[in-house]
């Protein structure tokens, strides 16, 4: 038997009702038996296969539907809503703290996450709060999300669900299918990333999400992974995705209102030249192309392997071949 | 038309509670706070009006008053509260929250954190249910965060201040593409945070355009006297991301072989026409502004780019190089 889907609503709003205000669990048959739209089931499997999907509805949005037994002397077990776990507390917002909820709601621009943000908005002014939508339209605040990968590897983390995909280790190498044991993602200045125990290589690894295909599968159980108890996402992707932490410092020295953005990024120089900076050094290479690119504005005084590294780079622009001959742009 | 099952029991179990914060209010705008249609809305009401407690007469379904457009609840039936935010609903507010008091000068943060502990401890006090149908283990934990990474600059909070009352704005601002700290007079428009980095919106009265000003470079700013007035013409950008960042000024188009050590370019700047060659490089044309950012960025990449076109780009960087080996008192 079949029912509209306005029939199915109503039910499923009265079971609530129902289930929230007893204290009894009451079993199904009881059910059955008192919640319109039951009633008119006529055989017991299709009421059955018909309160499951109910129940499984019910769970899928929140709902905290409670299984147990009032007394031993039950046969068998029934179901119940306590009012404490079903209701939102009492949480009192001064206008402030309602504009920067709001602000906040309006931060993800990726649909899975509007979505949980639009109905926690919801849920916060149905309990009185004036929680206005458009507060604060002089502040715009966006997270993209628009990496395929993004919305399923989310799913995954959620449900505890190991997952499959490729993965490209950089945009040129060859694509690889990677097994993961998904913990979160997360935005690191700007740029998505999973965070999880890679199966192959048995060990913690970040992913970009930009390099994972479109081709993700959850391929486990739901709560098969367990992420360790005091997992922080961010210092994990921080760690991996950001500067070694400086193993030295160097000396640069500077032309007179020149180097700006370098200038910025350093301190002065401890022995007092106001034309020389010290920065922080970790990697060489790095610190190189910074440098390099101020030209003959900034020149390292030391170390030497820094200097070598920005005169080999110098000497690389030099070598190229830059052909602007005609043709030559295809 | 009938809307799915799954999208319309939410809001009929947040209904009778929002109403019930609201006696007398018109239809039409609660039909507006739920994004739905004024017809929608009134089914809703309808099938509500249908629901109630065991026994079902009279005085067992929740009761509506209708007067004029106007809608009032009678009897709620005991549907006081919204049903709690589920694990994912807090975290997505929690971790949106923490972003914005991660985010210098965006809103006063002060008022962040004391929205932040409220929700988390509205979300903390509900406990766990003590049966078999809990969330996955995944939904009550975060499993989104964001970092934002990013130094205040310091001057972030004049520049709220000038947003929220109106006022102009005297920045002194490091400029990228110039390499130039510099000192303006804007009228501020509005904060943007586009993904990792707060910009303040604002018509630029030196450039007589809308600019974008990253808030980690303003160096100071001084809120003026006068009121921000920017042209009735001046428009904000449209769009969000990429669209809000494009370069104001693209004027120019380089044409760029990237070898795999240069490959990142394309990741990190908006470029066009990729072509992949078989050697693991990449064509690419970039726009830009200034030629002279655009030569700091080919020096700092070294033989790991060629530069195609155009013809005084390729000559300004070779030269650029030449004065800068001088300068190590090597030859080139």
């Amino acid at each position: 038997m079949t029912t509209s889907p306005s029939a199915r609503a109503e039910r499923l709003v009265n079971l609530v009702l129902c289930l929230l205000s007893t204290r009894q669990y009451l079993s199904a048959e009881r059910i059955r038996a008192t919640v319109p739209g039951y009633a008119d089931v006529a055989s017991d499997e299709a009421f059955f296969r018909m309160f499951e999907r109910d129940k499984a509805e019910l769970r899928e949005l929140g709902v905290p539907l409670e299984t147990g037994r009032s007394s031993m002397a039950e046969p068998v077990d029934g179901y119940r809503i306590a009012r404490g776990h079903y209701e939102l507390p009492d949480i009192d917002l001064a206008p402030d703290e309602a504009t920067a909820v709001a602000l906040a709601a309006r931060l993800w621009d990726s649909p899975a996450l509007a979505g949980a943000a639009r109905s926690a908005l919801q849920k916060l002014r149905a309990a009185g709060i004036a929680v206005d939508p458009d507060a604060a339209s002089a502040v715009q605040p966006r997270l993209r999300a628009a990496e395929p990968a993004f919305a399923p590897l989310l799913a995954a983390s959620r449900a505890g669900r190991v997952v499959t995909f490729t993965h490209r280790s950089n945009p040129t190498a060859e694509a690889r299918t990677r097994t993961v044991e998904p913990w979160g993602v997360v935005s690191w200045r700007g740029r998505w990333y999973l965070v999880g125990h890679d199966r192959d290589r048995d060990d913690v690894r970040c992913f970009r999400l930009s390099r994972i295909g479109d081709d993700v599968r959850a391929v486990g159980a739901r709560g098969a992974v367990t992420p360790p108890a005091d997992l922080d996402l961010v210092a994990l992707v921080a760690a991996s995705a950001g500067p070694p932490p400086p193993s030295g410092t160097a000396r640069v020295r500077l032309v007179p209102g020149r180097a700006e953005g370098l200038r910025r990024g350093s301190r002065p120089d401890p022995g007092g030249d106001p034309d020389v900076v010290e920065i922080d050094l970790s990697r060489v290479d790095t610190a190189a192309r910074w440098v390099a690119a101020y030209g003959p504005d900034a020149v390292v005084l030391e170390p030497p392997e820094l200097r070598k590294a920005v005169v080999a780079l110098l000497r690389g622009t030099l070598a190229g071949v830059d052909t602007v001959e005609a043709g030559s742009v295809r | 038309m009938t809307a799915g099952v799954s999208e319309r029991l939410p809001r009929l179990l947040t209904l009778v509670p929002y109403l019930l914060a609201r006696p007398g209010i018109a239809v039409a705008e609660a039909a507006a706070d739920f994004g739905v249609g004024e017809a929608q809305l009134r089914r809703d009401l309808e099938l509500l009006w249908m629901c109630g407690l065991p026994g079902y007469g009279p005085g067992d379904l929740v009761d509506l008053s209708f007067e004029g457009d106007t809608v009032t609840v009678t009897f709620d039936a005991g549907m006081r509260r919204p049903l709690r935010l589920s694990g994912a609903e807090a975290a997505t507010l929690a971790v949106a929250l923490r972003a914005l008091a991660d985010a210098p000068g965006m809103v006063d943060a002060d008022a962040v954190q004391r929205a932040l502990a409220k929700i988390e401890d509205a979300a903390g006090r509900v406990g766990p249910v003590p049966d078999e149908s809990a969330e996955p283990a995944g939904e009550g934990t975060a499993v989104v965060a964001v970092g934002l990474g990013r130094r205040p600059g310091g001057a972030e909070d004049e520049v709220r201040r000038a947003v929220e009352t109106g006022r102009a704005l005297r920045l002194t601002y490091y400029s990228a593409s110039r390499d130039a700290v510099g000192r303006r007079v804007v009228d501020p428009m509005r904060l943007l945070l586009v993904d990792a980095s707060a910009y303040l919106e604002a018509w630029c009265r030196r450039a007589e355009g809308v600019r974008l000003f990253r808030l980690d470079r303003v160096d100071d700013a001084e809120v003026l006297d006068e009121p921000a007035a920017p042209p009735p013409g001046a428009r904000g950008r449209e769009g969000s991301g990429e669209d809000l960042l494009r370069p104001d000024d693209g004027a120019h188009v380089a044409a760029l072989v990237l070898r795999p050590a240069a490959r990142w370019v394309a990741e990190y700047y908006p470029v066009e026409d990729l072509h992949a060659d078989d050697d693991g490089s990449a064509r690419v044309t970039m726009r830009y502004g200034d030629r002279d950012w655009m030569v700091r960025l080919l020096l700092g990449l070294g033989d790991a780019v060629d530069v195609l076109a155009p013809p005084d780009l390729v000559e300004a960087r070779r030269a650029r190089a030449r004065e800068a080996l001088a300068a190590y008192g090597e030859d080139d």
